[in-house]
């Protein structure tokens, strides 16, 4: 978890279902600098692994979780 | 129905969910029929008939299970079997205490019975796997406590196929002296189970016996206490009479499966092997999960990156192959699996392949060659290309 790591970018994917909010975060993670964070905002309970799995399958840093309203936002370093 | 690419019934890749009755266990369900309507407690003519029919039958089962007759007991399914093992071993050890031990792997008829453990005052602590879904034996044995009323661990995975480190796990339980409760449904009629448990489950329409009968072994000596009302039937571990027509085809089907286990697995191995390196190389963005050389003969779960599970199990059935996925929008419920949760792979984009007696090699490399298009059309209609 690193708190700190402030989004530069965020996308909304709160009520669509996986694999929707994998797919959106990959393609701002595509369209980020690299080195930016990106985050998805997710109600998805499969967001939770699929998004640090998709980190570890694509060689991104993976950077925690969050609380957003009631979803969590997830971040990747671009 | 659909249409298939055979025109007929599509080819059934979802073994580890069940397969047809086996031609031995359907001879053994008609041939049992007329005898198997009385009551074997009965000292009638028709009574001892069926008594010889149950008492064979249970020792056919304990054959196979390596443990003793009056240690079988049969239940309806697979999952009362879990449920009674699970609530009757806990009852046995209220004195100790009531705390369990389990896989974060196990199947969730385990699981669903700890939970009710855990709502009425219990406790649960939940043993981590790693990245292939084995269940960490170390971890496992460091959870015992002296409160500790049983524990939990399944012989294989029944998702990813991981064979578990039941032996250890045991030694350190039997060290303990905490009772072991093993779920070997993927496991009996497949491959020799694993000793040192104290109680084992495992159902019939697993190794081509019919639905409707599950198998719950207690060992003679572990402590055990009916979460049920009393009944005398089943060495009073499963109340009612059980279907005996259902349990000899059960226990014939479950002989024809042992007796043909190792030439099985010598034929399915390779064909698994053949489904991992294939699927590997010819689906891009693909994790072929769970360990591949130390695992069940026949299963194997790949998931696909981008790809909805759903639509990927709709698609295969319509151009002939049945499978199951494990991504959450193919349950029940919203949440995904919880095997592949707990092994950090992708959730979603899930497909389980799991092998029969009655799959040929044509229609493995059927699926081959039909899976990379599907995958590809499913991820082009969905824009995700390249991603």
């Amino acid at each position: 978890m690193t708190p700190d790591a402030r989004p530069d970018v965020t996308v909304d994917c709160t009520g669509r279902p996986c694999p929707v909010p994998v797919i959106e975060l990959a393609r701002a993670v595509a369209a980020a600098e690299p080195g930016t964070v990106v985050e998805v905002v997710s109600d998805d309970p499969a967001a939770r692994h699929d998004v640090p799995a998709w980190a570890r399958m694509r060689g991104k840093e993976y950077l925690g979780e969050v609380p957003a309203g009631g979803a969590t936002a997830y971040r990747v370093r671009a | 129905m659909p249409a298939t690419a055979r025109g007929s019934a599509p080819v059934h890749l979802d073994a580890a969910s069940g397969v047809p009755l086996s031609p031995a266990a359907r001879a053994a369900l008609e041939a049992s029929l007329d005898d198997g309507w009385a009551d074997p407690a009965r000292l009638s003519a028709a009574g001892r008939r069926a008594r010889l029919l149950l008492d064979g039958a249970r020792e056919a089962v304990a054959d196979v299970l390596g443990c003793r007759p009056p240690e079988v007991s049969f239940a309806p399914s697979g999952t009362v079997a879990a449920h009674l093992g699970v609530l009757g071993l806990a009852g046995g050890r209220r004195r100790a205490g009531r705390h369990v031990v389990h896989a974060a792997v196990e199947h969730s008829a385990v699981l669903h019975a700890v939970e009710r453990l855990v709502e009425e005052g219990g406790s649960a602590t939940s043993v981590v796997c790693d990245r292939l879904g084995r269940t960490d034996g170390d971890a496992f044995a460091a959870a015992l406590r002296d409160d500790t009323a049983l524990a939990c661990l399944l012989a294989s995975s029944h998702e990813v196929g991981t064979l578990q480190p039941v032996e250890e796990v045991a030694a350190a339980c039997r060290a303990a002296g905490v009772p072991l409760l093993v779920d070997a449904c993927q496991d009996v009629g497949r491959r020799p189970v694993p000793g040192g448990w104290s109680a084992l489950v495992a159902s019939a329409r697993k190794w081509g016996g019919p639905t409707g009968v599950g198998v719950l072994a207690v060992r003679t000596g572990v402590r055990w206490r009916s979460p049920l009302p009393d009944d005398e039937r089943e060495g009073g571990r499963v109340p009612g009479q059980p279907a005996l027509p259902l349990v000899v085809a059960a226990a014939v089907g479950l002989q024809a499966a042992a007796a043909a286990a190792s030439d099985e697995d010598r034929r399915l191995r390779p064909l698994v092997d053949r489904v991992r390196a294939r699927v590997a190389a010819t689906v891009p963005d693909v994790e072929v999960v769970g360990d591949p050389v130390d695992r069940l003969p026949h299963l194997v779960t790949f998931s696909c990156l981008y790809v909805d599970g759903e639509a990927l199990l709709v698609e295969l059935e319509r151009r002939g192959f049945t499978v199951s996925s494990g991504s959450s929008c193919t349950a029940s419920t919203l949440e995904p699996s919880h095997v592949l949760a707990a092994m950090g792979v992708l959730t979603h984009g899930n497909v389980r392949v799991s092998l029969s007696a009655a799959t040929t090699e044509d229609d493995v490399e059927r699926f081959l060659a039909v899976l990379p298009e599907v995958v590809a059309d499913l991820r082009r209609a969905a824009g995700v290309e390249g991603l």
